[in-house]
C-alpha cells in the first residue's frame, strides 16, 4: 500500500472505513465497519471513491474553464463576457453542453468506422490519468509513482496519434492534409518539453512529482527561466492554442482533421482540449512553480489553486492577445529555436549541479544569477538569428512615409 | 515523389471572405498556383434601378453599395449631380459634408483593419477595440441624420439636415480621445513580431503594375504612388484644408495596414480643421427644386473614397430620373490584381492578403 | 486641380497622326473610331503619360452603343474622355479591348460585355462577370424586360 497512506485524503477515507488499528487516531466518526483481514476490500472501495471524485471534478473544472475563459476574453476584449445564463452566466457550459449532445450526429461513408469512433475518446481518457499523479497540497494527492515526469510527459504525447486518427479515417483529402500539419506541430513541440522537464528533474534529483515539488527551494520558474519559456511555449502547442491553433483555424482555411465529427464526438474533442488545458497547468505549477509550496498561514491546498488558476490565465491570456503563426513559421520556432534554447538550458544546469550537487543559499543565488544572464543572451542572439529564417527575409519595424506637397 | 494539383473552393459562405466571395483556388501542397475569383453574389442592379428613379431617390440606392462607407457614396454620386446640374451647394452643408466623410473615412477604415488583424487569428481583439471607436462614430451619424450604417444624409446642394446641438460637445470629446485609444492599438499591433513576420514582404505590389491595373486608393499608396484625389483633383472646400498623405514603401501586406492605420489620423486632422473654419447658415440653398431636372449632359466627378477613387458617371438627358448611372467602383478593379499577388505563396497568406485589398462586396458587385 | 481636357485640348494632343481617326468633337470629350484604337491609345499612355484608366463604361443610346473611356495622367494631373461607338442599329456590336495596354480593364470590360453586350475582341477571359453563365439578355440595355 505503501506512500498512498500518507495522502491524508486517502487516509481520512480509509480509516472510517477499516477496523485498522493502527487508523485509530485519524477516526472522528465511529464508523468502521471492514476488519482488518479484509482490509483490501476497504482498500477498493476507497480507491473507487476517490477516482469517481477525481473525474467528476475533472469534467466540472472543464465547465467552469469555458466559462471562466469566455468571461476573461471577454473582459481583455472590453466587453462582457456571456452573462445571460444563470448568476453571472455560469450556466453558459452547461447549455454549451447541451447544444452539442443534442446536434445530429452525421455519420459519413467511412473508410474505417472503428479509427473513426475512438478517435475522440482517445484524445480524452488518457487527459484524466494526468489528474491523480499530481501533488495538489502537503499531504494531499492520489498517487505518488516514482516515475511521475516521465510519465506526465508520455501522457501528453497521446494526443497526436488521436489527431491522426481522426484526420485519417475522416476519409477526407483536407481532413487528412490538416491531421498530418497538426501531427507535424505536436510531434516537434514534444522535444523541447522534453528536454526542459529534464532540466526540472536534474534540479529534483529525481522523477517523481513530489520529490520534483519538495526539492525546489527557489521556483524554478525563477530558477531556470530558459527551461520555464521553452516549456510553456511549448505546452501552448500542445494544446493546440494561439498563437499555435493552426489546427483549429485550420477550419477558415481547409477543412481542419475534426470537420467530419458532429455532436458528441465534436464534444468530445473539445472537452480533450480543456481538459488538457487544465492538466498541463497543473503540469506547469508543479514542475516551475512549486507546486502546493508557500508560507504557511494559507493552507498548502489554496496555494496550489491559486498558482493553477494563474497559469490557466495566462493561457488564456496568450489566445486573446496573439494572431496566428503560419506552419512554416511554427515549425522553424520549434527546430530552430527552442530545441537549442532547451539543450542550452539543460546544459548549463547539468553543469552547474554537477559543480555543486547540494546547492544552498548562496551557491543558489550564484546559480540563478548565472541562468538569468545566460537567459538574456541565448534570447538575444537566437532572436537575432531567427529572426530573418522565420519568414525566410529580414523583418523589422516599418513606418510610413509622407507624401511631399 | 509525385504529388497532384488540388483545386479547391472558398465558397461563398466563409466565415474570412468579407462577404460573399468566392475563389477558385489551385494548390501544390502548401503554394498556390492559381486562384481565380468569381462574383456576382450580391448583384443587385443597382444601375439599372437608377434609371428609373428621381435623382434624389438614387441617393438611397449609393448607401447601400459600400455599405461600410455611405457617406463618401453619397458624395460621389452628389458632386456628379450638382455638376450636371450647375448647382452651387451651400457653405455650410459643405462643411458638414466633409466632416461626414471624413468621420466615414475613420469609420470604414477601423473595419478594414480590424478584419484584417482578425483575419490574421487574434481572436477578435484588436477588431472589438476598433469597433468599440466606429460605435461612438456611428452615434456621431445617428445624431446628424437618424441612421447609422446607410444614411443618405446628402442631397443636390448640401445635406438635408443640420446637425443638432449636442452633436458639436460629442465630436469633440471623441476627437480628443481618438489619438489615445489609437496609439493604444499601435502600440499593441505595429510592432507586435507575429503580425510583422506574417505581413511583412508578402504579396508585394510595385508601382507600374499598380497604376496599370488602375489600382487607386491606399493600396496604390502603399505601394509608393502619391496620388491621393484630395490633394490632385480637391472637391468640396479640401484645398482649405492641409494633411499628409501617408506612403508605403514596400507594397506589401503590412505598408497596407500601415498606410490605412495613419490616414486615420489625417482624418481626424482634417475633422477638427473643418470645425475651425465651419460657418453657421443655411444647409441647402432653397433654389434647389425637389425634382432635379438636369440639362442634357454627362458628368464624372471622382472622390477618393476609403477603398478608392469613386466616381459616379452620370448622363442625363433632361428627365428627372438619369439616363445612364455608372459607378467606378475601386473594390471591383482593386481585386484586378489579386491573383498576380497570391501566386507563390501559402495558403495562410490568402485570406491576409484578400483582407488587406479592402474590398467591399457591396461596391464590388452592386 | 486637375485639368479637364476639352474636345479641341484632346485633338491637339493627339496631333496629326490620328487626325483620320477622329470622327467627332464634343465639348469635352473625343470620339474615334475602333479601328486602329490600340495605337491611339498606346500614343496616349506612352507618349502622353497617360498611365491611369480611370474607367471604362458604356451607354446605350438607342441607336448605337457606347463607349467611354475616362483617362488620368498622374505626373501631368490632367484627365480626358474619349469615346468609342458602336453597334450600328443595335447589331454586333464590338470594340477591340484596350487590355493589352491597361490591365485594369480587364474585370470593367468583362462587366460591359454582362450588362451591356458589346464583345470585346482579344480579350483573354471575356465571360460573364456578374450573372451567371446560363443568364439570357443584358440587363442594362434599355430594350431588355425582365
Amino acid at each position: 500500500m505503501g506512500p498512498i497512506r500518507e495522502s491524508f485524503i486517502f487516509e481520512f477515507l480509509y480509516c472510517h472505513l477499516s477496523l485498522e488499528a493502527s487508523c485509530s487516531s485519524v477516526r472522528i466518526l465511529n464508523v468502521a465497519f471492514i476488519p482488518e483481514d479484509l482490509s483490501w476490500i476497504s482498500f477498493i472501495l476507497t480507491s473507487f471513491f476517490w477516482i469517481f471524485v477525481f473525474i467528476n471534478a475533472a469534467l466540472v473544472g472543464v465547465l467552469v474553464l469555458i466559462w471562466g475563459e469566455r468571461r476573461l476574453i471577454g473582459k481583455f476584449q472590453a466587453r462582457l463576457g456571456p452573462n445571460r445564463w444563470g448568476p453571472l452566466g455560469l450556466f453558459t457550459p452547461v447549455a454549451d453542453a447541451i447544444k452539442v449532445m443534442f446536434k445530429e450526429d452525421i455519420e459519413p461513408t467511412l473508410s474505417d468506422k472503428l479509427i473513426y469512433v475512438l478517435a475522440p475518446i482517445l484524445m480524452v481518457v488518457p487527459v484524466f490519468m494526468i489528474f491523480p499523479v499530481i501533488p495538489y497540497g502537503a499531504k494531499t494527492f492520489l498517487t505518488n509513482i516514482s516515475v511521475g515526469v516521465v510519465f506526465v510527459l508520455a501522457i501528453t504525447s497521446i494526443n497526436s496519434l488521436s489527431v491522426l486518427m481522426a484526420g485519417w479515417a475522416s476519409g477526407n483529402r483536407f481532413a487528412i492534409i490538416g491531421g498530418i500539419r497538426a501531427v507535424a506541430m505536436l510531434l516537434s513541440y514534444e522535444i523541447p518539453m522534453g528536454i526542459s522537464a529534464a532540466g526540472v528533474v536534474i534540479v529534483a534529483g529525481s522523477l517523481s512529482l513530489s520529490e520534483v515539488v519538495n526539492n525546489q527551494v527557489i521556483p524554478n520558474a525563477i530558477f531556470q527561466p530558459l527551461g520555464f519559456i521553452t516549456f510553456l511555449i511549448a505546452s501552448t502547442a500542445e494544446l493546440n492554442r494561439s498563437p499555435f491553433d493552426i489546427t483549429e483555424a485550420e477550419s477558415e482555411l481547409v477543412a481542419g482533421y475534426m470537420t467530419d465529427y458532429s455532436s458528441m464526438k465534436f464534444g468530445l474533442f473539445y472537452l480533450g482540449e480543456f481538459m488538457a488545458t487544465i492538466a498541463s497547468s497543473a503540469i506547469i505549477v508543479t514542475f516551475y512553480f512549486s507546486g502546493w509550496r508557500g508560507p504557511t498561514f494559507i493552507p498548502s491546498e489554496i496555494w496550489f489553486l491559486t498558482k493553477w488558476v494563474g497559469v490557466i490565465a495566462i493561457f488564456i491570456w496568450f489566445r486573446a492577445t496573439f494572431p496566428r503563426l503560419r506552419i512554416d513559421q511554427i515549425m522553424s520556432l520549434a527546430w530552430k529555436g527552442l530545441f537549442e534554447l532547451s539543450l542550452i538550458n539543460l546544459l548549463v544546469l547539468a553543469l552547474m549541479i554537477a559543480i555543486w550537487p547540494d546547492p544552498s543559499g548562496m551557491q543558489l543565488l550564484i546559480m540563478t544569477l548565472v541562468n538569468w544572464v545566460v537567459f538574456f543572451l541565448s534570447i538575444y542572439i537566437f532572436g537575432k538569428i531567427l529572426s530573418p529564417n522565420l519568414t525566410g527575409n529580414k523583418i523589422k519595424k516599418r513606418s510610413v512615409v509622407y507624401g511631399l506637397d | 515523389m509525385s504529388t497532384e494539383l488540388v483545386t479547391m473552393n472558398i465558397g461563398p459562405i466563409h466565415p474570412s471572405t468579407h462577404g460573399v466571395f468566392r475563389m477558385r483556388v489551385t494548390f501544390d501542397g502548401e503554394t498556390i498556383i492559381d486562384a481565380e475569383p468569381i462574383i456576382g453574389y450580391l448583384h443587385r442592379g443597382s444601375e439599372k434601378l437608377a434609371e428609373e428613379r428621381t435623382y434624389t431617390q438614387v441617393v438611397t440606392l449609393t448607401d447601400r453599395m459600400d455599405y461600410t462607407a455611405s457617406m463618401t457614396n453619397n458624395q460621389a454620386y452628389i458632386l456628379s449631380v450638382e455638376k450636371l446640374s450647375g448647382i452651387t451647394p451651400s457653405v455650410r452643408g459643405v462643411w458638414l459634408r466633409m466632416i461626414a466623410a471624413e468621420l466615414q473615412r475613420i469609420a470604414a477604415h477601423s473595419v478594414a483593419i480590424g478584419f484584417l488583424i482578425n483575419d490574421l487569428g487574434a481572436w477578435h481583439t484588436p477588431l472589438l477595440y476598433l469597433l468599440r471607436e466606429r460605435e461612438k462614430i456611428l452615434e456621431l451619424f445617428e445624431m446628424m441624420c437618424g441612421a447609422r450604417i446607410t444614411n443618405s444624409y446628402l442631397r443636390p446642394g448640401g445635406v438635408f439636415m443640420d446637425a443638432p446641438d449636442e452633436f458639436w460637445p460629442s465630436l469633440n470629446k471623441f476627437l480628443d480621445d481618438m489619438p489615445n485609444r489609437l496609439d493604444d492599438i499601435e502600440n499593441l499591433l505595429t510592432d507586435n513580431e507575429i503580425i510583422l513576420a506574417r505581413t511583412q514582404n508578402v504579396a508585394i505590389l510595385k508601382k507600374e503594375d499598380a497604376i496599370n491595373a488602375s489600382i487607386t486608393g491606399p493600396m496604390l499608396r502603399a505601394s509608393g504612388v502619391d496620388w491621393d484625389l484630395r490633394h490632385r483633383n480637391p472637391y468640396d472646400f479640401y484645398e482649405k484644408i492641409s494633411f499628409r498623405r501617408p506612403l508605403g514603401t514596400v507594397g506589401d501586406n503590412n505598408d497596407r495596414y500601415l498606410v490605412r492605420l495613419q490616414e486615420i489620423r489625417e482624418s481626424l486632422k482634417i475633422v477638427e480643421q473643418c470645425l475651425d473654419l465651419i460657418e453657421p447658415g443655411p444647409v441647402k440653398p432653397e433654389e434647389v427644386p425637389f425634382l432635379v431636372r438636369p440639362p442634357q449632359g454627362e458628368s464624372y466627378v471622382p472622390i477618393e473614397a476609403p477603398k478608392g477613387e469613386l466616381g459616379f458617371y452620370l448622363v442625363s438627358d433632361g428627365s428627372i430620373s438619369p439616363f445612364r448611372c455608372h459607378v467606378r467602383a475601386p473594390s471591383l478593379i482593386n481585386l484586378t490584381l489579386l491573383r498576380d499577388m497570391v501566386i507563390g505563396y501559402k495558403i495562410a497568406d490568402l485570406f491576409v492578403t484578400f483582407g488587406s485589398i479592402d474590398v467591399n462586396m457591396g461596391e464590388v458587385d452592386r | 486641380m486637375t485639368k479637364v481636357l476639352s474636345g479641341s485640348e484632346i485633338e491637339d494632343l493627339l496631333g496629326s497622326n490620328f487626325k483620320n481617326q477622329i470622327e467627332a468633337i464634343g465639348e469635352d470629350y473625343v470620339q474615334v473610331s475602333n479601328d486602329k484604337s490600340l495605337d491611339l491609345f498606346n500614343n496616349l499612355k506612352i507618349d502622353h503619360q497617360y498611365d491611369l484608366l480611370s474607367s471604362v463604361t458604356s451607354v446605350d443610346r438607342i441607336s448605337h452603343f457606347e463607349v467611354v473611356y475616362h483617362l488620368t495622367s498622374l505626373q501631368k494631373n490632367e484627365s480626358l474622355v474619349i469615346k468609342i461607338n458602336c453597334g450600328e442599329g443595335r447589331v454586333d456590336p464590338k470594340v477591340k479591348s484596350v487590355i493589352s495596354v491597361w490591365r485594369g480593364a480587364e474585370l470593367q470590360e468583362r462587366e460591359i460585355y454582362d450588362l451591356m453586350g458589346i464583345m470585346f475582341e482579344d480579350h483573354p477571359n471575356m465571360k460573364r462577370l456578374l450573372l451567371w453563365e446560363n443568364f439570357e439578355g443584358h440587363p442594362l440595355r434599355k430594350d431588355f424586360v425582365s
